[in-house]
């Protein structure tokens, strides 16, 4: 019972930095339409500039993210504005595969300038935990993971609401011709969507690097988790991307628990199946 | 006209290889109502996206006062002091009406004066005060019109093209804005009216120009306009 308890918690802890894995990627998918399937490379790319910042500076993971986050979203800018929004008038499949593109280009660079190996952003406080009961604890490193996950959001909601530029995103994202008659710079308010879902991919990059070893190919399996997050939350609905995030990681901490730790992967896919058979329009599509 | 407002100089405009405007040329004065008059496909809405720049000429010159405005950037016209309310409103559906009225005041000098712009809408249509909240996806479609053009006087705007504004609505309806529209000239803002009803755009405007099949057929003061000429040209008889 304490074992399924502690997975309980757990599952629902990392829950909370998947539903910001998927955030990213569900904005670009409703705000540009692009289905960006570099953006778990993105993720393992934040990882990797992290651990690079770590060495050079002598900086903890979480120091790392005050360069992490700007070099990202510079990166999603220019990667939107002077690669993606050139092919966007040309239909759903050359930005796909521009974006395919990207996946093995920055696999291969991190190939070529860090190896294979497993590399880990270390931090002591991935081995502490908060004692709840004899039997059940709370590990501190997941809870911040999931705290940073959910501030994630947040911000990103209240950003969407309260800004102009924010406003001006959903606006395009509604309709960007008649944005375009307000003034909003549609293929500028594109660079910045992209620079934002990369900031979210570097935050969650750096929290990912922490709890668990990456590798240059470690960008599918964060891809999927988005991809999950986004089906079964709904495109584009942030509230929707965070439940989805506490259902995908229950799903896989819990069943994982239940079923064995090799089955960890498959019942998060399992669910993302069923989802797509019963409501594909996700939990939260209006 | 030599003191136009706008005055838009023999422009020719594509989709692709398809001519949708033939060296289309008309002046509107400071102040003025005047109507673009013509049928489905006549070429109307593709002379007003030249205008406000969201789709680029292929010869001709757009000016507005002295400057020479063709081919800028829509941002650059919007704070130029020309908006417009689309065909349909086009309003963001899934925004609150005070999000939409805000998107309104977007560009950098529009927004210095958003507050009062924002209250000066509400005083125009105390409808929208109370909707403020709502999705404008929820309203009526006279209610997404009143949307659109509050939105449009968000930018303060002097000059508004106001793009098929009665298409799809109840006769009621359509006078309440064309009453409003008159009231916006009253104070002061130029109005262009893209209309294929050719008995109300007589009524509201000064100045009336026909288009049919990109080209501009007709114009005139509407006082000098008979319905039966403005008709035959309208249907090129």
């Amino acid at each position: 019972m304490d074992a399924i308890l502690q997975s309980i918690i757990q599952g629902l802890l990392l829950g909370g930095l998947y539903a910001a894995v998927g955030v990213g990627m569900s904005m670009i998918f409703g705000i540009v339409q692009i289905t960006n399937l570099a953006h778990g490379d993105f993720l393992v790319l934040a990882s990797f500039v992290s651990l690079s910042v770590m060495g050079a500076m002598g900086w903890n993971p979480f120091l790392s993210l005050i360069i992490v986050i700007p070099v990202m979203f510079v990166i999603g800018y220019i990667v939107q504005v002077t690669m993606l929004n050139k092919v966007l008038s040309r239909g759903a499949e050359p930005p796909l595969l521009v974006t395919f593109g990207f996946s093995i280009i920055i696999q291969n660079l991190l190939l070529y300038f860090f190896t294979a190996n497993a590399q880990k952003l270390s931090t002591p406080l991935l081995l502490k935990s908060i004692a709840i009961s004899a039997n059940i604890r709370i590990p501190v490193m997941y809870l911040i993971a999931c705290l940073v996950g959910v501030a994630v959001i947040i911000i990103l909601g209240f950003y969407m609401r309260n800004t102009y530029q924010g406003k001006a995103i959903r606006a395009t994202s509604d309709d960007n011709e008649a944005a375009q008659l307000m003034g909003v710079n549609i293929k500028r308010t594109y660079g910045i969507a992209m620079g934002i879902s990369m900031m979210t991919a570097g935050v969650t990059g750096v929290m990912i690097g922490v709890l668990f070893n990456f590798y240059p190919s470690s960008g599918s399996t964060y891809l999927i988790i988005a991809f999950a997050v986004v089906v079964i939350g709904g495109i584009g609905s942030i509230n929707g991307t965070l439940v989805a995030g506490f259902i995908f990681g229950l799903a896989q901490v819990v069943g994982g628990q239940i079923l064995g730790a090799t089955y960890q992967q498959l019942i998060g896919y399992i669910v993302l199946l069923i989802m797509l058979i019963v409501r594909p329009q996700g939990l939260f599509s209006k | 006209m030599n003191n136009a407002l706008l005055k838009v100089e023999e422009i020719d405009a594509f989709y692709g290889d398809f001519q949708a405007v033939q060296q289309a040329s008309f002046a509107v004065g400071d102040k003025e109502i005047v109507s673009v008059i013509g049928t489905n496909g006549a070429g109307k809405t593709t002379l007003m996206k030249v205008i406000g720049g969201t789709l680029a000429a292929r010869g001709g010159k757009v000016r507005f006062e002295d400057t020479d405005i063709t081919g800028w950037p829509p941002h650059k016209i919007v704070d130029l002091g020309i908006s417009q309310v689309p065909e349909g409103g086009k309003v963001f559906g899934r925004m609150s009406v005070k999000d939409n009225l805000i998107m309104g005041s977007y560009t950098a000098k529009a927004r210095r004066g958003a507050r009062a712009a924002l209250e000066r809408v509400y005083e125009l249509f105390p409808m929208l005060k109370e909707k403020a909240d709502q999705d404008a996806g929820s309203l009526s479609g006279g209610q997404r019109q009143m949307v659109a053009i509050g939105r449009a006087l968000m930018s303060n705007p002097r000059l508004v093209f106001f793009d098929e504004i009665s298409l799809g609505l109840a006769p009621t309806v359509i006078k309440d804005i064309y009453a409003r529209i008159k009231q916006l000239n009253r104070e002061g803002i130029t109005i262009i009216l893209v209309e294929q009803d050719v008995k109300r755009s007589l009524r509201t405007c000064e100045t009336a120009y026909v288009m049919l099949k990109g080209k501009v057929v007709l114009s005139g003061k509407s006082t000098d306009l008979t319905e039966e000429s403005v008709s035959r040209a309208y249907f090129g008889m």
